[in-house]
């Protein structure tokens, strides 16, 4: 902050304090009201260190709700199109959630914790439309962002890091898996889950032991590459991955003015986390109709030639024909040396091995220069290796 | 083994009643369970003190509609049909009206009277043929549901071109304004204030309170009539008609839950355990009682359960019941003028000030009134040579600041004694026993949340094709095989049938469609 300027209102998570020594490049951003890294020292190397050895994101911002009491299980089923009562305590869930439209308010993760107590995460904040749900069932919802701090801890080298520092028992693990450890004194949740496609875990910890568990986890993995990482590295990543974004790669509900603009999860690619067999969920009979009817949009993931990243590119179902949709989210894939994107394309078009083209504008000195290129829809994550689902995880 | 009807509706106001006729002579098998010990719900007629009866909720008719008229068979007889509206002043002055003719009053207000009233009255039959109907379902991209707006537009239309855009102009206007430009009589105006906002959150400066007034003007736009017997009789003759139609009525059978299973209704089960199998049930209990205490709001979606949890639906009006040993001799007035139906509303100012208490939890001081002396038409009500008095009081909010309580109610209660005595000079003196309902008496009576007489605030974003939600407001619930079809859906509360009638008939469409 340079002399004469206000300090900006942003709230600093627990992790603040050692990011701080850590960052040299001062790029911050907002998130829900906190401060977040863009980078700390030089973004490709922080990527590099999610796919090579451990990178740890800064996670506190994540809104977290926790939902509790004899009908948490058949409220959250009411809540989200997936079947809840599938998820068996320890589990964790990727779940999306819909108004009375049948469109996407937001996507987050669930944590069975125990029975009856689950953890609701979610990028966005939807205290109000919980609590609305929550008409008629006997639950207790209650905000609890700043009183868990959270670390993503991704990359290889990740489940060495916590053997070292004697936390061996996650290694149990599988993918969407969690657990409660005593650590430091302090009851933490380990639980095998991520943004990124890789092995990782998330950490989910008392903020008064933020600090010193921090250190020990630094400590443990100075031999195996640990680097704290921002929310760019983070981003790359998670296209690899395949993951969306609200905000980015779809608006949610509550957020989107104008008709039209918001998505359905037929449309998201998310038809196999909607459970028609629930007698009700929340956008259920709008969901029921438009899979009869059919979706306007589908999501797209697109192998691009060339290596221009298509951002906000339009895509053409043929050379010089009009435009069918949009990236959304688009970059040049060091790990798998591929021009990805994600896009948004017309229902009609788009199925998985169909050849699109993408019109991507990009600039050298300057000048704006324009390119046509072929694009191949394909299924599934570009980065999806095999440690991602090893259980036990190699050691590194 | 459990009996399986093709309809169950669950209530037997004058709304259910009609509803089951209506299905019932479609064809259905239909049955109507009723909570209480008699039908009419608040279309009914009771003894309130020794050897008085009185109708303790409505106590007028006058918004029936002849669709409504025509099921009861045979007709109902009437102590008095046609009745006028009496305006009383303190000072002994009254303003009389009905029709299109005022007395009591200057000649220029007796001449924009007439042209007034008969603007309202053209405005109002173009308003309940709309209410009349199931209204369009917005979006829904059905060509039904464009062709029932379009039919609205042309409606419209044909209205020409200056009066269209006078309706669009006051159908959301206020009443206070409208007659403070047309009249300059203050019992003119008060009376004409009173009428818009009766049984309403609203005072005359409040918005869209010439479309309250215009939906009081439905059916006999605006004249009065007093059944023989008591309200109580045309609830008893829609249920003969009922009957004969082949419905079966249960009376002290209240439904505690409305059976789901699957995402569909099927069923309802009564307070002592018995389970009645039906795919379709239609509720003419308002709609929040539906939804969260009988059906259970986790087997709607959110949106809706949010919608309908901020319907506002808290009366405003109480009703304060009379024994008098004989008619108060009041600056003069004979049995004639006080058989008409009396109002006690010094003006528009006056009317706008009762009602700016009720805006902050508390009851007016100075209270508004509708009042009828049924009693002087039929001579059943009461004993010989003794009379009942039945008035409408505001405001009296549902949502008193501290609660009603007994001593709130006292005060209340010597609030319109002392109001009706400085209108009615002598009634205090010819009380035997008096009886006051407020909201909250009128919510537990007669089982309506908020004891609001429409069940739902009347209000132009509660009206039409929003009444009482959106995604209910065909009398379809967003559940399969439930339907409402009370006051609290389109178009709204008072005797007048209508949303008994337009259930029915989305009941029956709905099978059409499927």
């Amino acid at each position: 902050m340079s002399a004469g300027q206000v300090a900006q209102g942003r709230l600093v998570t627990p992790f603040y304090a050692r990011q701080r020594e850590l960052d040299t490049l001062n790029r911050w951003h907002e998130w829900q009201g906190y401060t977040v890294a863009d980078a700390l020292y030089c973004e490709e190397l922080e990527y590099f260190a999610i796919r090579n050895a451990t990178g740890v994101f800064d996670l506190t911002p994540m809104t977290k709700y926790r939902i509790t009491g004899p009908d948490a299980t058949a409220y959250l089923d009411r809540l989200v199109t997936r079947d809840m009562r599938l998820v068996r305590p320890g589990r964790v869930a990727y779940v999306v959630w819909c108004n009375d439209a049948g469109q996407v308010i937001d996507d987050g993760t669930v944590f069975h914790l125990a029975e009856n107590d689950y953890r609701l995460c979610s990028q966005e904040r939807h205290f109000d439309w919980l609590l609305a749900a929550a008409v008629g069932f006997d639950v207790e919802i209650a905000h609890e962002t700043a009183e868990v701090a959270a670390l993503a801890v991704q990359g290889p080298t990740s489940f060495s890091t916590f053997e070292r520092m004697g936390l061996g028992a996650i290694g149990g693990l599988k993918p969407f898996d969690l657990m409660r450890l005593e650590y430091g004194g302090a009851s933490i949740v380990f639980s095998r889950t991520g943004f990124t496609g890789d092995l990782g875990y998330e950490v989910w910890l008392p903020p008064a032991v933020a600090e010193a568990f921090w250190d020990d986890l630094f400590a443990a993995g100075a031999l195996t590459g640990i680097r704290a990482i921002g929310g760019e590295a983070l981003e790359l990543a998670r296209i690899e991955a395949g993951y969306l974004t609200a905000g980015v790669d779809f608006l949610p509900a509550d957020q989107a003015v104008r008709p039209g603009r918001t998505r359905s999860p037929l449309e998201l690619g998310m038809e196999w986390m909607v459970n028609f067999g629930k007698p009700n969920f929340n956008g259920r009979r709008a969901l029921a109709e438009e899979w009869r009817k059919g979706s306007r949009w589908r999501l797209v993931r697109l192998d691009i030639e060339g290596n221009k990243p298509a951002v906000d590119a339009y895509i053409h179902a043929k050379r010089g024909a009009g435009e069918i949709g949009f990236v959304t989210s688009a970059a040049w894939s060091p790990v798998c040396k591929q021009n990805i994107a994600l896009a948004t394309v017309d229902a009609r078009y788009g199925r998985p091995g169909d050849v699109l083209w993408v019109d991507i504008y990009y600039r050298r000195e300057m000048h704006w220069r324009r390119e046509m290129a072929r694009a191949k829809v394909v299924e599934g994550p570009f980065w999806d290796p095999p440690r991602r689902r090893a259980t036990p995880p190699e050691p590194y | 083994m459990t009996e399986r009807f093709d309809v169950v509706l669950v209530g037997a106001g004058h709304n259910g009643l009609i509803a089951a006729a209506e299905l019932a002579n479609a064809g259905r098998r239909v049955l109507v369970l009723e909570a209480g010990a008699q039908v009419g719900g608040a279309c009914i007629t009771r003894e309130f003190a020794d050897g008085f009866t009185v109708s303790p909720a409505a106590h007028l008719l006058y918004q029936l509609q002849p669709r409504a008229a025509k099921l009861l068979s045979p007709a109902p007889s009437y102590a008095a049909r046609g009745l006028d509206t009496l305006v009383l002043g303190e000072d002994a002055r009254i303003v009389r009206y009905g029709g299109t003719t005022v007395t009591g009053v200057s000649e220029a207000d007796r001449l924009a009277y007439s042209s007034y009233a008969k603007r309202m009255r053209r405005f109002s039959r173009l308003l309940w043929r709309w209410l009349n109907r199931v209204p369009p379902r917005l979006g829904a991209g059905r060509r039904r549901d464009t062709r029932r707006l379009l039919r609205m537009a042309l409606e419209l239309r044909v209205l020409g071109k200056s009066e269209m855009r006078e309706f669009l102009r006051l159908i959301g206007a206020n009443i206070y304004d409208d007659v403070g430009e047309n009249f300059s009589s203050e019992l003119l105006k008060g009376g004409l204030c009173l009428d818009a906002v009766l049984g309403t959150h609203s005072g005359p400066r409040s918005p869209n309170t010439i479309m309250t007034a215009l939906y009081r003007l439905g059916g006999a736009a605006g004249a009065y009539a007093v059944p023989a017997g008591g309200m109580g009789i045309i609830a008893n003759g829609l249920a003969m008609t009922a009957r004969t139609a082949g419905v079966e009525i249960r009376t002290d059978s209240p439904v505690t839950a409305i059976l789901v299973d699957n995402g569909r209704v099927t069923g309802v089960e009564t307070a002592d355990g018995t389970r009645i199998a039906s795919y379709t049930v239609v509720s003419s209990a308002d709609p929040k009682q539906t939804v969260f205490s009988l059906v259970g709001a986790r087997h709607f979606e959110t949106g809706f359960v949010r919608r309908l949890e901020k319907l506002r639906s808290g009366g405003n009006a109480a009703k304060l019941h009379l024994a008098l040993d004989r008619l108060p001799d009041a600056h003069g007035l004979d049995a004639e003028q006080l058989g008409q139906r009396l109002l006690i509303a010094p003006g528009h100012d006056a009317v706008e000030r009762a009602f700016n208490p009720a805006k902050y939890g508390q009851y007016s001081s100075a209270p508004v009134m509708e009042i009828s002396i049924p009693s002087i038409h039929d001579e059943t009500l009461a004993p010989d040579g003794q009379h009942v008095l039945s008035a409408v009081a505001q405001y009296a909010p549902y949502a008193l600041d501290g609660g009603w309580n007994a001593e709130q109610k006292r005060r209340f209660f010597e609030i319109c004694l002392d109001t009706l005595e400085a209108h009615l000079p002598g009634v205090r003196a010819r009380i035997i026993e008096g009886e006051l309902l407020t909201p909250v008496d009128l919510e537990e009576e007669f089982r309506m949340t908020g004891g609001h007489w429409h069940h739902a605030e009347l209000a132009l974003d509660q009206f039409l094709f929003t009444r009482p939600v959106p995604g209910a407001a065909q009398y379809r619930a967003p559940l399969d095989g439930l339907y409402f079809c009370g006051a609290g859906s389109h178009p709204g509360g008072g005797v007048s049938g209508a949303p008994g009638l337009n259930a029915a008939r989305a009941v029956l469409q709905r099978e059409g469609d499927q």
